[in-house]
């Protein structure tokens, strides 16, 4: 390892041990010819140019690997090809320099610039292949390299990229543990990610890196809740398992009440020893509070937004979330678990016997959530023997007094079975049944005594170690039987059942006073022969029969005893010595003497049969430590839980200033009013995701009381609530209405004043800011939407006292767009609209100081340029507005609605997508309640609704506008619109154009931003790329008007005005980051135009080019 | 570093004679002889189904699956739910089989490429990445004659080189745009009929396990929407990661945007609440007399009510008490065949047609000196019944959004014996 890479690579692998003289020769280390050959002739394809050649001894190696064979020689050969274009050979290098970078460092490294190039590559596969090679070679010299391209990754905008970020961080954890400090922030930061894709993967990188840092989940756990569902399968599984561990340190015992009222109840009956410390404790909190239990609404999310997955297709989903409801969930609700994992045990017989263990611990503890399905624990003569033996432990554990008869009669047909450890099994568990249950103990009992005449010794020897536990619990009674087994000793040979034989005899030799010296005289005969447990119970029996019958035994046992005295076991010696001091008196011998009768005789309490998985629930079910009763390394202790409960506020979270929107704020502000006071009308999924407590219980309420009558009956701790939030959505609907009335007139006349805008006054100014302010009014605090001016409606909120922070954000607005207005004169009026919608700073921090500069610099440029801006910019907008169709009229049953985007700036959110939606009512009835509900969006989209119409006459139209915030992707945004009969299911997918808002900007600043912009591209991996494409303009599109007209109707940009007569400008913010999209239309001779399109986000550059073409080419 | 914390560190496939075939790490190569571990146990464990799923050695846990004759065995170092492994490893099976047609070792070892290229992209760092069969397929293109003879001439290769769209839409199961000139959709519903009837002919314990399985070949996004006419009727359903739950939970009916191909939709069962109708009844007559070297076996199979539909691929396999030399027997329908090593008589009956009952009958020779077998063995009947769920499911309709064709579509009822056992 110590050779220089330099000369290792000329040298061949295994010139780095040190032997310059084979150094050329490759197979040096090996003895094979045969090897060495191959690899010549594999080394020769691979310095090869063909592709194919490369390729075919790529395939060779691995498949070398594949069989263990070792490649490690080929190193160098295969290393240079990393750089190789064939993609298949690279990938096959990349298997390569997994497998044999550790054992050569120094020539890995090699191979490491690749990676970096690649880490920049505008292809995220790309991006994300590298990233993965890079972190997998276990090299510890590059540990910052990997840092550092780890952390690049966890801000790229590719989720698939920064998901294999997540999945680097345990690697570098591995390799060097010193980064831990460092990782954490990457993982705290991913973990803020919102996206489906990365969740699981971050979760698994938390839970190796810091799974103590519990901390850095409460912000994020009501994300983690409602992202759950759409997370792939296994990412469900791990985070599960660990919202399982917090839950446990975060919330209160749900059952602390019940096991104060049912528990004492069942124990009175059962005599079952339940949790009883738990029982103590919990008794003692409660009586100490004699306070009702409430469940934290959190705890009651993760409950409810975890069920559904019960009906996953993977098992280890299935049995993830059954291990959390048994852990977590109150105890009446655990019951809904069994079913599905009843049905698992139709899989796989590995995935059968896992579950199996499970159920086995689960049917201790709760053994009525299985009972229904106890047939379908019942055993077939094809199942593999251990699970049977599984199967008969949850039969034994299910069994009770009513149905012990059917269970008996079950293990009958068992006993007979060819599988001999089975029958063992079987004898066992009527053992088991026959202690738990006093009712059957007499049939249990003859049925085993039935058995000690079975053919099979095994049975029968099994069946005494049961009978003998069994008459240990009442001896007097069963002399018969103990006399029947005394006879057995002459026939069986198992020694376990010869001991047990012996040792009941001795115990109760008063009962057979008559045989049990016969019996002495037999195993005396045979004592040499016998196994060492037969010894030690027969120099028992001698011991005891001394003490109660000297007489007859005394020369017998001391013939044991001397036997005994030179067994070659030491333990049989040993036992001997101290039973002869013991028992036979002499003068030597001290007090114990006396006692030896106490000591041989004492009543000895009966065994207790119980099942070997009592208790295990110690261990978290389904763990491999559960598993293993054993606890495996990294294994995380199950919590206790808590008797106060932590903080709930931590998991509240603060929305960042930048994505406030007024209607946000108010929301927010409710959260620190008394829980349940208050909830929301309207919550969209993102604003549960951002998880204000109320919005998701509501947001569950509503869905519950649209259909599911199942998950109603568990929320009654939410029923109050639910009911106070409906009245009171109702009737902020009908501001609402009115107030989308009003909205609606004027967004009608918008058209027609858009183009005199130009000149506009301080008036039309107002009204603007008075139409955001009311629309955000009632989705927010009710009665502040009632106020008739905007003067009247920003004082009165400032003057409320408790909530004044609410109104805040609207005043502070309200001023913000005042200010530059009267500094830069009527002009500004459409700049202060784009302003509106222009998020202050997107994520790319360097973009945000360029924007202000910018707007500065328009200012002062507008004077040159508004001639031809102002119709470019607003005429196409609303002159070629193109309406889509969300539900056709056929489909919808006769309710047919349209959309277009508005291309207004959406009121409640600069970071929306105004969508206006038109809906008809073909119908000849009055269509009443429509409304917005169960969004199903990607991770990030939000929606806010519009609001409920609550009636359309039949012929009636009604235009209502919603917005979306698509995240910037073009990504549909899913959702129902229900009327009071019916749920439609309806997608937008907005076009690429329409994701953005036009920018005003200059001549100049448009090229120092397409500059810079092109800069950053080159330097840093998440930069900017430029997309250029050649296209030819059909005939009429050959126009000024003509190309500005197709160019802005296919997207929303600005024009930007330019210098040159065939050039054409346009540029566009995208709504939710604010990156800049800058196009430029280059007319050449003729019909040949150049289009190019720079934008940071790849994505949408590419798609924009595309639509731009298509429609000029229309 | 001694921090090696991951979830499967290792994998190893075994034949049955106990070769290692291939290996694959994620990790630090753990050596072959872990496995050691493994022989020890299967040799403990006599039969191959008894080889415990998780072993513990002293460095690793062992967790391995039994499928087609090939043992999977992975290592695994640290605390991990033994089913996540489970699972994952007959997914990895799975994928085998839906590449290469089988799952066994030829299949493996001529493809070793392509399986190592899967095994890459199914775990990263031991955690599974991409283990849907849509996206797979668009990574890695599965082998085909045609395509195997296209590479070897142009040298092309089965790695696609194109994005993976799937990753990045909301619906990974479904790879982007997807072609048919024709569009069809068609769906299988399975049922499978779990019994345990006793000696003296009544049931012990039944119920219907079903699954629906559809081939889907539809172009671009479709949404369709499936209802029954009686989804009451279903008693604990699972679904595959593609339908929506809410919408089953609200109005029964199964919402979905589908895979492209061949895919599981949803596993139900039937409750065993609901009284099941055995389509068959088997009268036997087995016995071993005491003290002499034989016994007589005598079976009976004939068609209970079985709705008009004929029971037909009636197939009984028992296995024999290991006192059994040999059997002499007619059968008056079928053939039978005894294994004298493995002790198992298997008969192929073929179709129960009700005028004339299928029989087995004949003399069973047993070892002599051997003591009389304590239990007559239990018939483990199969069968099949075309066009008829035992259930009574129905499949209401299928709607289509989303996309302007009109497919075609199917509908098929398949009944067949599941674990259905008789005893004797």
């Amino acid at each position: 390892m110590a050779a220089s890479p330099a000369y290792g690579e000329e040298k061949g692998g295994s010139s780095s041990l040190g032997e310059p003289e084979y150094g050329h020769d490759p197979a040096s280390g090996g003895i094979f010819a045969s090897d060495y050959k191959r690899h010549d002739d594999l080394k020769e394809m691979l310095d090869s140019n063909k592709d194919s050649l490369k390729l075919e001894a790529m395939k060779r190696i691995v498949a070398m690997i594949a069989r263990g064979k070792n490649a490690s020689d080929l190193f160098p050969a295969v290393v240079k090809n990393v750089a190789c274009k064939n993609i298949e050979v690279k990938k096959l290098v990349y298997v390569y320099l997994v497998r044999y970078a550790e054992e050569q460092q120094d020539l890995a490294l090699l191979s490491i610039s690749t990676f970096q190039r690649g880490l920049k590559d505008p292809n995220q596969l790309i991006r994300a292949s590298a990233l993965r090679v890079l972190s997998s070679i276990r090299v510890p010299i590059i540990v910052p390299i990997m840092m550092l391209a780890i952390k690049e990754a966890a801000s790229d905008m590719s989720p698939y990229v920064r998901k294999t970020a997540a999945h680097a961080i345990p690697k570098l954890y591995s390799l060097d543990s010193d980064q831990k400090d460092q990782l954490i922030e990457v993982i705290e930061k991913l973990l803020a990610d919102k996206t489906t894709l990365v969740a699981g993967s971050v979760v698994m990188a938390f839970e190796e890196v810091c799974p103590e840092r519990i901390d850095l989940i409460h912000k994020n756990y009501r994300k983690l809740c409602n992202l759950l569902i759409d997370v792939e399968e296994w990412g469900q599984v791990v985070i599960i398992n660990m919202l399982t561990r917090y839950a446990r340190t975060q919330f209160l015992s749900p059952n602390q009440n019940e096991s104060l009222l049912e528990e004492s109840a069942e124990k009175a009956f059962y005599g079952s020893e339940e949790e009883d410390t738990k029982d103590a404790k919990a008794e003692a909190a409660s009586l100490a509070k004699r306070k009702p239990y409430v469940m934290d609404p959190d705890h009651r999310l993760l409950l409810r937004n975890t069920k559904p997955l019960l009906q996953s297709r993977n098992a280890a989903v299935v049995m993830a979330v059954a291990q959390l409801y048994f852990h977590l969930a109150p105890k009446a609700e655990v019951g809904v678990i069994a079913k599905a994992l009843v049905r698992l045990l139709r899989s796989h017989s590995e995935v059968q016997y896992v579950v199996l263990q499970n159920v086995a611990t689960m049917s201790i503890k709760r053994r009525g959530m299985f009972e229904p399905y106890l047939k379908s624990f019942y055993i077939r003569s094809t199942d593999p023997t251990q699970i049977k033996i599984l199967k008969l432990e949850v039969l034994t554990n299910l069994a009770n007094e009513t149905n012990i008869s059917t269970i008996l009669r079950e293990f009958q047909t068992y006993i007979r079975s060819m599988d001999k450890d089975f029958v063992a099994a079987t004898i066992q568990a009527i053992g088991r049944c026959a202690t738990n249950i006093g009712k059957v103990r007499d049939t249990c009992l003859n049925g085993l005594v039935q058995l000690l005449s079975n053919r099979d010794e095994l049975v029968v020897a099994e069946s005494v170690v049961v009978i003998k536990k069994l008459l240990q619990m009442q001896p007097a009674q069963h002399s018969e039987i103990i006399k029947h087994m005394a006879k057995l000793t002459d026939n069986i040979q198992v020694p376990m059942a010869r001991a047990s034989i012996l040792w009941l005899i001795g115990e109760y030799c008063e009962h057979v006073p008559k045989i049990a010296p016969d019996v002495l005289r037999k195993m005396a005969k045979s004592f040499t022969n016998e196994e060492d447990i037969v010894k030690l119970q027969v120099i028992n029996l001698a011991a005891k029969l001394y003490l109660t019958n000297s007489k007859q035994s005394k020369l017998l046992t001391q013939y044991v005893l001397n036997l005994a005295k030179y067994d070659q076991n030491y333990d049989i010696r040993d036992r001997a010595r101290f039973i002869r001091q013991l028992i036979v008196p002499t003068e030597k011998s001290g007090a114990l003497n006396k006692y030896a009768k106490k000591l041989f005789l004492a009543q000895k309490p009966a065994p207790i049969l119980e099942s070997s998985f009592k208790d295990r629930d110690h261990f978290q079910l389904g763990s491999l430590s559960h598993l293993l009763n054993a606890k495996a390394v990294g294994y995380q202790e199950l919590p206790d839980w808590p008797d106060e409960a932590p903080d709930p506020s931590v998991r509240n979270v603060e929305v960042p200033e930048w994505t406030k929107c007024t209607s946000r704020e108010k929301r927010k502000d409710k959260v620190e009013k008394p829980f349940y006071s208050d909830s929301e009308g309207e919550s969209g999924p993102t604003e549960s995701a951002d998880s204000e407590p109320e919005s998701d219980s509501e947001e569950s309420g509503s869905s519950s009381s649209s259909g599911t009558s199942s998950s109603s009956s568990e929320e009654e701790d939410e029923e109050e609530e639910e009911g106070g939030s409906e009245e009171q959505s109702e009737d902020k609907e009908g501001e609402e209405e009115e107030e989308e009335k009003r909205k609606k007139k004027k967004e009608k006349g918008g058209p027609r004043k858009a183009s005199p805008r130009s000149v506009g006054s301080e008036e039309e100014e107002e009204a603007e800011g008075k139409k955001v302010k009311k629309a955000a009014g009632p989705q927010g605090k009710k009665g502040h939407a009632e106020s008739s001016s905007e003067e009247a409606s920003a004082s009165e909120s400032s003057s409320s006292g408790s909530d004044s922070g609410t109104e805040a954000p609207t005043v502070v607005e309200a001023k913000r767009r005042k200010i530059p207005s009267s500094k830069a004169g009527p002009k500004e009026i459409s700049l202060l609209d784009l302003d509106d919608f222009t998020p202050p700073p997107p994520q790319p921090v360097p973009s945000s100081s360029i924007i202000s500069t910018s707007l500065v610099t328009d200012l002062e440029g507008l004077t040159l340029t508004d001639t031809s801006l102002a119709p470019a910019l607003l005429s196409p907008a609303f002159g070629a507005v193109r309406t889509y169709e969300l539900l056709h009229r056929m489909a919808g049953e006769g309710l047919s609605v349209e959309y277009c985007f508005s291309r207004r700036p959406f009121p409640g959110d600069p970071h929306m997508v105004a969508v206006q939606i038109q809906i008809s009512n073909n119908t000849d009835a009055e269509v009443k309640s429509l409304r917005v509900s169960e969004p199903k969006l990607l991770a990030g989209m939000r929606i806010q609704e519009f609001p409920e119409i609550e009636s359309l006459a039949p012929g009636d139209t009604a235009s209502v506008v919603m917005g979306i915030d698509f995240c910037d992707s073009t990504q549909a945004a899913n959702f129902q619109l229900c009327t009071h009969t019916r749920h439609f299911y309806v997608s937008i997918q907005p076009p690429v154009g329409e994701l953005m808002a036009p920018v005003f900007m200059s001549e100049n600043e448009f090229r120092k931003e397409q500059e810079h912009l092109a800069r950053r591209g080159e330097g840093k991996l998440t930069g900017m790329s430029e997309i250029t494409e050649k296209l030819t303009l059909p005939e009429k599109c050959r126009s000024d008007h003509a190309i500005v007209q197709q160019v802005t109707s296919a997207a929303n940009v600005g024009r930007v005005p330019c210098g040159a007569d065939n050039e054409y400008r346009f540029a566009a913010k995208t709504v939710t980051s604010g990156s800049l999209v800058l196009i430029t239309l280059e007319w050449r001779e003729g019909a040949a135009a150049q289009l190019t399109v720079n934008s940071e986000k790849m994505v949408i550059g590419t798609m924009l080019v595309k639509d731009i073409i298509q429609a000029l080419a229309q | 570093m001694c921090f090696q914390q991951k979830m499967i560190h290792s994998l190893f496939l075994i034949n049955c004679s106990g070769d290692i075939f291939l290996e694959k790490h994620w990790k630090s190569v753990v050596s072959q002889s872990v496995c050691d571990y493994f022989f020890e146990a299967q040799e403990k464990a006599i039969d191959v189904e008894n080889v415990p799923p998780v072993i513990s050695t002293p460095h690793h846990y062992l967790i391995s699956i039994y499928r087609d004759k090939i043992f999977f065995v992975s290592v695994i170092q640290t605390e991990v739910p033994p089913l996540f492994v489970i699972e994952f490893l007959h997914r990895v099976a799975d994928t085998f089989q839906d590449y290469f047609g089988e799952c066994s070792e030829t299949a493996i070892k001529d493809n070793v490429v392509i399986v190592y290229e899967l095994l890459e992209e199914m775990l990263d760092n031991g955690f599974p990445l991409a283990t849907e069969s849509n996206i797979l397929k668009e990574l890695i293109k599965p082998p085909t004659i045609l395509r195997s003879v296209v590479n070897s001439i142009t040298g092309s290769s089965n790695v696609g080189d194109t994005l993976p769209t799937g990753q990045l839409s909301n619906i990974p199961w479904r790879r982007a745009g997807v072609k048919y000139t024709n569009n069809e959709a068609y769906f299988d519903v399975i049922e499978e009929i779990d019994a345990i009837i006793d000696k003296s002919g009544s049931t012990v314990f039944a119920e219907i396990q079903g699954v629906i399985d559809s081939c889907i070949k539809l172009s671009g996004m479709p949404d369709l929407s499936l209802s029954f006419m009686n989804p009451r009727l279903l008693d604990d359903v699972s679904f595959h990661p593609c339908i929506r739950f809410k919408r089953w939970e609200s109005e029964r009916v199964l919402s979905f945007i589908p895979p492209d191909g061949n895919f599981r939709l949803i596993s139900y069962r039937v409750s065993s609440q609901n009284l099941v109708a055995i389509p068959v009844y088997v009268k036997h007559l087995i016995s071993f007399k005491e003290n002499s070297s034989s016994g007589r076996f005598d079976v009976t199979i004939g068609p209970k009510q079985n709705m008009g539909k004929t029971v037909e691929g009636v197939v009984m396999t028992v296995h024999m008490p290991k006192a059994v030399l040999n059997m002499n027997l007619t059968a008056t329908q079928g053939s039978y065949t005894f294994d004298p090593v493995t002790k198992v008589l298997a008969w192929d009956v073929g179709k129960i047609t009700p005028q004339k009952l299928p029989n087995l009958k004949g003399i069973v020779n047993l070892q002599s000196g051997a003591p009389k077998p304590e239990e007559n063995p239990s018939l483990n009947i199969q069968f099949k019944i075309q066009q008829l769920a035992i259930s009574g499911l129905k499949v209401n309709r299928l709607d289509m959004y989303g996309e302007k064709y009109k497919p075609f579509k199917g509908v098929k009822y398949i009944t067949k014996a599941g674990k259905f056992q008789v005893r004797t």
